[in-house]
């Protein structure tokens, strides 16, 4: 009884990470960058919404619309204005860089918005249903976890299906060969991120609304262990990001409920440890060799 | 037209006993491959590769682009482990060796896509090649002990040594990755000299280089084994080159060799001509 | 490029000490005349640990080539380990000076061997995998020294992980650290004298470390590592040598870290704080062991410059700003080149106003 609530608030919170992961993990693939401001999207996102619902009285639909809208922009915007001129240089530097953007929107926030927790209202309400066995569920829970499985299956059918998403798997591949084939590298970028900061508002709404208090740097923590699940599954890999998220979610649940909830994080990070010295290259990662 | 004659360049014999060690000189072949292949998934790269080489011979390894050449050399070095066969390195069976272990029993070699240490000078690459004969430690090395002092000097006199097969004394302290392509080919041999190899292998060393460069390389892959009395392995598509030096050539064409033997053998095989020319029939 | 000429690279290597002593000798000067801010008098022995830490990080990321994002954690074992050395020593030495010594030594000894444990396995990774152990690393210290108490007493070392209860300590003793209140009622005894010292011993060995055969094979294996295994130098021991020796330099930053403040929580040396020093090392130039010593004393420095000049509350945002500003400036080829070019034109101009004019 209680294993199976475990499971499910566990697949819940992964659904989440996995969200989060599959930002980070999109722009990896493309731009080849870990996008260290991803993270704090999120917050943006949760804010965004947070605003809407409770100072503009709008409905959560509009809410987190809004909040997608918003982040989609900012993506774009950091991107053009930050990652675009370090397209040449050392992925270090744009890590350095990225890490700038980090403390610039968590320190902006502070500015607008101030470090005391807001509380934020569940975008679904706060109904819980009975499984038979009489195990309750919250909505938020289901609809985690069937945003998850939405966005999962719309972004495989995107990237196999549509012009766009080739385009994106042809630029993850060879930028320069991709270009010569006609591709507009650069929109084909700015698109990757829109999408993974329209979804990064996605998974902050949903975080937020099943843990409520909001402050500027509740992105942080869970844009870390969703980065770590993206490696975890394998680091450029749609289905990899899914199972890392999920995977994370669910231990750190296990962890908190059977060993100690203070040392969970610790514990999860060590199970990230231990697959990644038999796997080197993440669970669903594909091995690169180095040509001689 | 010919070409003015050079001064030798004087090779100064090796000074410091402790640096180079003792080889014994007899008639055993130092490198033997038997039956060695290897397979990438279902390719199979390279298949029952046969190839003795003697102590002090220079052996050419020939054949059409994509025929597996570079991938032998990979199989010699333990870049890859062979999925079949056995190296056998001065008569001792080199199965289970890393690419370190199996430098350290005396295979050297260059790249074809050359590998330097780009932003180190000439002078710290040749020194890199001395490494293991370099005798102080990381702690001798942090406190600055006499060690560290007496290994350095006689580190750098035989460097300079080493620099002077090619006439590279005078660019030790500029940075590798600035050389001309063809200096850097050779700093590549230099290097790969310095680690007191009983085998060097070459792959491409003429890559890039005018007549008169080549014509220059043989002479001084000659040299090399004149005075190192070691043996050479190397690849090529120039066929002057080849031909010019080589003792012993062996074919490869889809990974499987062809054709063994000496040059003029080599030059009248008709699998040779039909490898590298096709069979003419409109295949 | 051509090569430099042997006293101009001596002059290259000898920088960063005569810039340390000469800083030093500064602080002390003005100190002993006009007297500092108290604001600025509590940085002094903070810049000289993340200056130590920017080097060793420098050693590992610069020198080795590999990303390391947890290396605080290495600071927090030094700290707490230091911490505890210390207090426990505290009945036995009555020199302040000596008990830091000892402090050092011991959180630099624990922090070695934390590097070694962890390094054996990490570093068998490659890129952005190994980078991402490190701070799963760096995480896992913190998480678990916030949960950890440790106490004293006559009868040596106590560890519990429930509470300070379950350490059964006899008449006398005490606890040291206090799970997630970390360690409290610390003597200080951390000394700028003391953190300069550090920091020319850390120079000391990077640097001699640097122009030695291992520094070499380091920079080797950085460069090209299929090239440096096939002239017989061995990966593994060498990368794990730059991560030990760097370990070693920041434990011992850590607890002089620690022991300048009368209380320390684990929280203090988190991801955050790994960042920040990498930042000063990319900001200052990989394998630029000077540029490291420069932006770390003065990225420590600028919150607070930025403090008084009434930007408060901007302060940080500022901070971010100025980043993401230098690293588009030094790293977009545009400007780079310009830059450059710049640069060439002004030293070409002092050389020749040197030398006087040469008639081609």
């Amino acid at each position: 009884m209680d294993f199976l609530y475990n499971l499910i608030n566990g697949i819940s919170l992964g659904s989440i990470y996995a969200i989060i992961a599959l930002g980070y993990t999109m722009v990896y693939g493309i731009a080849k960058m870990l996008n260290f401001a991803h993270g704090d999207v999120i917050m943006v996102g949760a804010y965004i919404c947070f605003f809407a619902v409770s100072s503009f009285n709008m409905p959560p639909v509009v809410g987190v619309l809004l909040a997608m809208a918003v982040c989609t922009v900012l993506g774009i915007v950091i991107e053009r204005l930050a990652y675009k001129p370090l397209r040449q240089a050392p992925s270090l530097a744009v890590l350095i860089t990225a890490i700038g953007v980090s403390y610039f929107l968590q320190n902006a926030a502070l500015l607008l918005w101030k470090s005391d927790p807001k509380v934020f209202p569940s975008v679904v309400g706060n109904d819980v249903i009975k499984l038979p066995n009489g195990l309750p569920i919250t909505y938020i829970t289901m609809v985690t976890v069937l945003a998850c499985v939405v966005i999962m299956v719309a972004l495989t059918l995107f990237t196999s299906r549509t012009k766009m998403g080739k385009a994106m798997r042809a630029c993850s591949e060879d930028k320069a060969a991709a270009q010569l084939m006609g591709i507009n590298v650069n929109t084909t970028i700015s698109m990757t991120f829109a999408i993974g900061s329209a979804l990064a508002a996605v998974a902050g709404v949903l975080l937020c609304s099943a843990y409520p208090a909001l402050m500027p740097t509740t992105g942080s923590l869970p844009g870390i262990k969703a980065f770590t699940a993206a490696v975890f599954g394998g680091i450029g890999s749609i289905p990899g990001a899914l199972l890392g998220g999920i995977l994370l979610g669910v231990i750190e649940i296990f962890a908190r409920a059977y060993i100690s909830t203070q040392l969970s994080d610790a514990i999860v990070f060590a199970v990230l440890i231990l697959v990644l010295l038999v796997r080197p290259t993440g669970l669903l990662g594909k091995q690169v060799s180095e040509k001689v | 037209m010919s070409m003015p004659k050079r001064e030798p360049t004087k090779l100064v014999p090796v000074p410091n006993p402790n640096i180079i060690p003792e080889r014994d000189v007899d008639k055993s072949p130092i490198l033997e491959a038997r039956h060695l292949g290897i397979d990438f998934g279902g390719l199979t790269a390279v298949s029952d590769f046969n190839m003795a080489i003697g102590r002090t011979e220079i052996a050419g390894l020939i054949g059409p682009n994509g025929a597996g050449k570079t991938t032998v050399f990979n199989l010699l070095t333990k870049v890859y482990q062979p999925t079949r066969g056995s190296i056998l390195m001065d008569g001792i069976d080199t199965a289970g060796k890393t690419t370190v272990q199996v430098n350290r029993m005396g295979i050297a070699r260059t790249f074809q896509n050359i590998r330097l240490f780009s932003n180190l000078t000439v002078e710290e690459n040749v020194k890199i090649g001395l490494h293991n004969y370099i005798k102080y430690g990381a702690v001798q090395g942090i406190f600055r002990l006499p060690g560290y002092w007496k290994e350095e000097r006689i580190a750098g006199e035989r460097t300079m040594e080493l620099l002077s097969i090619f006439d590279m004394q005078d660019l030790a302290r500029d940075k590798a990755g600035s050389l001309p392509y063809g200096v850097q080919r050779r700093l590549e041999i230099v290097r790969a000299l310095a680690t007191n190899p009983a085998l060097l292998l070459l792959d491409e060393p003429a890559a890039g280089m005018n007549p008169s460069e080549t014509a220059e390389l043989m002479e001084n892959i000659v040299k090399i084994r004149d005075t190192f009395q070691i043996a050479i392995l190397l690849i090529e598509h120039d066929m002057n080159l080849v031909m010019g030096i080589c003792e012993g050539i062996g074919v490869l064409n889809f990974g499987q060799v062809i054709a063994k033997g000496t040059p003029e053998e080599i030059q009248n095989n008709p699998e040779v001509i039909k490898a590298y020319l096709g069979s003419g029939k409109g295949e | 490029m051509k090569g430099r000429s042997v006293p101009k690279q001596l002059l290259n290597r000898f920088a960063p000490y005569l810039l340390v002593i000469a800083a030093f000798a500064a602080v002390r000067a003005v100190q002993a005349r006009v007297g500092l801010s108290s604001s600025f008098e509590g940085q002094l022995i903070p810049i000289c640990c993340y200056i130590v830490m920017a080097v060793s990080l420098n050693l590992v990321v610069g020198i080795s080539g590999e990303l390391s994002l947890g290396h605080a954690g290495f600071m927090s074992v030094g700290a707490f380990s230091g911490v505890i050395a210390a207090t426990a020593l505290q009945s036995s030495i009555s020199s302040g000076l000596v008990r830091l010594a000892v402090a050092m030594a011991v959180g630099a000894l624990c922090a070695g061997v934390a590097g070694m444990i962890i390094g054996v396995p990490v570093l068998r990774l490659r890129g952005d995998y190994l980078a991402i152990v490190t701070l799963a690393f760096g995480e896992i210290i913190k998480n678990v020294i916030n949960c950890l108490y440790i106490g004293y007493d006559s009868g040596g070392l106590h560890f519990s992980f429930k509470s300070e209860a379950d350490l059964h300590l006899a008449e006398g003793g005490a606890a040291i650290i206090k799970g997630p209140m970390g360690a409290t009622g610390v003597t200080k005894l951390s000394t700028f004298t003391v953190g300069f010292i550090l920091v020319l011993i850390a120079l000391f060995v990077v640097i001699n470390m640097i122009h030695s055969r291992s520094g070499r094979a380091i920079m080797a294996l950085r460069d090209n590592r299929i090239a440096a295994e096939s002239v017989g130098i061995g990966a593994t021991k060498y990368k794990l040598m730059a991560f030990v020796t760097s370990a070693v330099l920041s434990g011992s930053a850590g607890a002089l870290y620690a022991l300048n403040y009368s209380s320390v929580v684990a929280k203090k040396f988190d991801f955050n704080t790994s960042i920040l020093i990498l930042v000063f090392v990319v900001l200052g130039g990989m394998g630029n062991i000077c540029g490291s010593v420069v932006a770390a004393a003065f990225l420590t420095i600028l919150p607070e410059l930025l403090r008084k000049l009434n930007l408060e509350n901007l302060r940080m945002l500022v901070y971010a700003i100025v980043l993401i500003l230098v690293m588009i400036a030094t790293n977009n080829p545009i400007l780079k080149g310009a830059l450059n070019h710049l640069w060439e034109r002004i030293t070409r101009r002092t050389a020749r106003a040197e030398k006087g004019e040469k008639v081609q």
